[in-house]
């Protein structure tokens, strides 16, 4: 807080006038009360701005052109070029299948975990605050930590994994696991599952605690069963939470990067290669911000497609 | 701490929705069952949430020689401290530390300041667009992090700020300015105007109110604004990995990830020791602000 009184003396009187709308003062006074509004908010939109729309724009820009560090010589206008290249060099289109493959299963997995762990710690037990911490806790660590947890547990020889398997007889106790295609993705899966699920299960929990209790009073008396009241009652009551979490599990889903980079780097080969994993080599790896460019255009086009379809889907069935 | 406690005591008195058939004092066989089945529901939550931690205790607990002969047990074994005190002496770890705190906690206050001038301009001016901004904000909130490392790593290239602590706390307010500015808003706008009102009719400029009206009411929402900032720049990868490029400036994540590799073996308790030291502060914060946590992620989301 260094910033001093100085810009805000006049606006004092405009407060003084009184905050509330529709209080008959001057408009002198509205004006400078709008003028400090703006002064104040003018921070967060240039930072953000600075670090959304002009990497955006830049993007767009380069996606146009030949900008690869590696290459000065070949610089300029390059038309749809590194467009094409999306489709033609093999890269692109796997690393999108697997993107959405991996956003499909990973989102309804956890989603379907996260539902019931939320209901279930919507119930009043003993030692409830001591289990919600227990269950919070993998979604507070940082992803390296998953990542980094998650391969040492499936280390074929020192990880817990293959031991559990073994001592149990049963099958693939000998797997490499991240060493072969669908394996890896199982590890993968399993790590963003372990930190994510919780996330879901705090918004769905949320939104639970905001539906009164007396509904389920009134569907208790009425003789509802309870997946009845489930379906009818908390299902439908329970939609903007679900479409927040939805959302946002979606879109962090199809562009994970940290896990993929830690525990695979995309390997075996390029099986578990993603759309965001992708990008970030064709910017720090080749340098090819022409390319990259174009990569971060089409997953801001990605981004948008599946925060519409989310927006439409919740809001058609918002009346039935 | 006591303002944490106090929040989390407040929080825990709530009613959580009206579920829980407490008040039928008759346990039938069948409710036993079900009780039974909650509780070995429960009990697999908690298992697989906590193990891999006491997994990775234990693995960073081992000596070199436990770890070469492949797991055999789920009890640790002879308990070594060494991976530890190597970690912090040969690999150097308590620098990447240090950079982790310096830039989550700066950028933790740069979130603070710009977020609260944000959220009072948002939530107690007369100023037009607010839903354009919010709607903004927002949006942001989802902007593909990954789209942002090439284009910011030209630019901190040409300004010099490349392998710098500024370039990563700029970067970092990505994940945290959306989430503070819309909770920050919702905070202020449930402050009683009167309180603010009493302050201006004093004399004092609204900047002062602020920070010496707004500011202390709504310090439960700046606390949460605050330790999330603090949670999500900690568990940044992507940044420190992208613009970061000399190992006295790596952040802890990213200084694990270099840890304990050699070319023939990977040192899973050198890594384990590093991975339990950054969970630590993490796991103590979810510990006591839990709630405040949670209220913060949720708030503004659906009101």
């Amino acid at each position: 807080m260094t910033v001093r009184e100085t810009a805000a003396s006049p606006g004092s009187r405009t407060a003084r006038a009184g905050g509330p709308p529709g209080g008959g003062y001057g408009r002198s006074l509205l004006a400078q009360d709008r003028r400090f509004g703006y002064a104040l908010i003018a921070p967060v939109l240039i930072v953000l701005l600075a670090i959304t729309a002009y990497p955006l724009v830049y993007n767009v820009w380069n996606s146009f052109h030949h900008d690869n560090l590696l290459i000065p010589f070949e610089k300029g206008f390059s038309g749809l070029a590194n467009y094409t290249e999306l489709f033609t060099n093999n890269q692109f289109v796997p690393a999108l299948v697997h993107t959405v493959g991996f956003t499909v299963v990973s989102v309804a997995f956890e989603t379907a975990i996260g539902l019931a762990l939320a209901v279930a710690l919507n119930k009043r037990f003993r030692g409830r605050g001591i289990v919600r911490a227990a269950i919070f806790i993998p979604w507070a660590v940082p992803t390296v930590v998953s990542a980094e947890l998650w391969r040492s547990m499936f280390d074929p020889q020192q990880g817990f994994v293959n031991y559990l398997l073994s001592s149990l007889h049963l099958p693939l106790a000998h797997t490499t696991w991240l060493d072969g295609t669908w394996t890896a993705w199982v590890a993968i899966l399993i790590a963003d599952a372990w930190r994510n699920t919780p996330f879901i299960a705090i918004v769905l929990l949320a939104g639970l605690q905001a539906i009164p209790g007396d509904i389920y009073e009134a569907a208790r008396i009425d003789g509802a069963t309870a997946w009845r009241t489930f379906r009818k009652i908390t299902l439908p009551l329970l939609k903007p939470a679900l479409m927040v979490a939805l959302i946002f599990r979606t879109l962090q889903s199809f562009l994970v990067f940290d896990v993929v980079y830690i525990m695979t780097g995309g390997g075996p080969g390029t099986a578990t290669n993603v759309l965001a994993y992708l990008d970030w080599k064709a910017f720090l790896v080749a340098t090819d911000f022409g390319y990259g460019g174009a990569v971060s255009v089409a997953l801001v086009a990605f981004a948008l497609i599946i925060a519409g379809i989310y927006t439409r889907v919740f809001r058609i069935e918002q009346p039935a | 701490m006591s303002a944490l406690a106090k929040g989390a005591g407040v929080a825990s008195g709530r009613p959580a929705g009206g579920t829980g058939p407490r008040s039928t004092s008759r346990i039938t066989p069948r409710k036993r069952a079900q009780r039974g089945a909650f509780f070995v529901l429960m009990t697999l939550f908690v298992l697989v949430s906590m193990f891999p931690f006491y997994w990775i205790v234990i693995t960073s607990l081992k000596t070199q020689n436990e770890i070469n002969q492949g797991t055999t047990s789920l009890l640790p074994g002879h308990i070594t401290w060494s991976n530890y005190v190597t970690d912090f002496t040969k690999e150097d770890f308590i620098r990447p530390l240090l950079n982790s705190a310096v830039v989550a906690l700066s950028t933790t206050v740069l979130t603070v300041v710009i977020a609260s001038l944000a959220g009072y301009a948002l939530a107690r001016t007369q100023m037009r667009g607010k839903t354009l901004v919010l709607g903004f904000i927002l949006a942001a909130n989802f902007f593909p992090i990954i789209a942002m490392v090439g284009p910011l790593f030209i630019a901190y290239r040409r300004l010099g700020l490349l392998n710098s602590y500024p370039a990563l706390m700029i970067s970092c307010l990505i994940y945290t300015l959306p989430l503070a500015t819309w909770l920050l808003t919702s905070y202020f706008s449930q402050i009683p105007r009167s309180l603010e009102e009493a302050a201006l009719v004093d004399g004092s400029g609204r900047l002062r109110t602020l920070r010496k009206v707004i500011m202390p009411v709504a310090l439960p929402g700046v606390f949460t604004a605050a330790i999330l900032s603090f949670m999500l720049t900690w568990n940044d990868f992507t940044f420190a990995l992208s613009f970061m490029s000399t190992p006295d400036k790596f952040t802890a994540p990213l200084a694990i990830v270099n840890l304990g590799q050699s070319q023939y073996q990977t040192f899973y308790n050198l890594i384990d020791a590093a991975v339990v030291i950054i969970s630590i502060p993490i796991a103590l914060i979810v510990i006591f602000a839990q709630r405040r946590i949670v209220t913060g992620l949720t708030a503004g989301s659906f009101r």
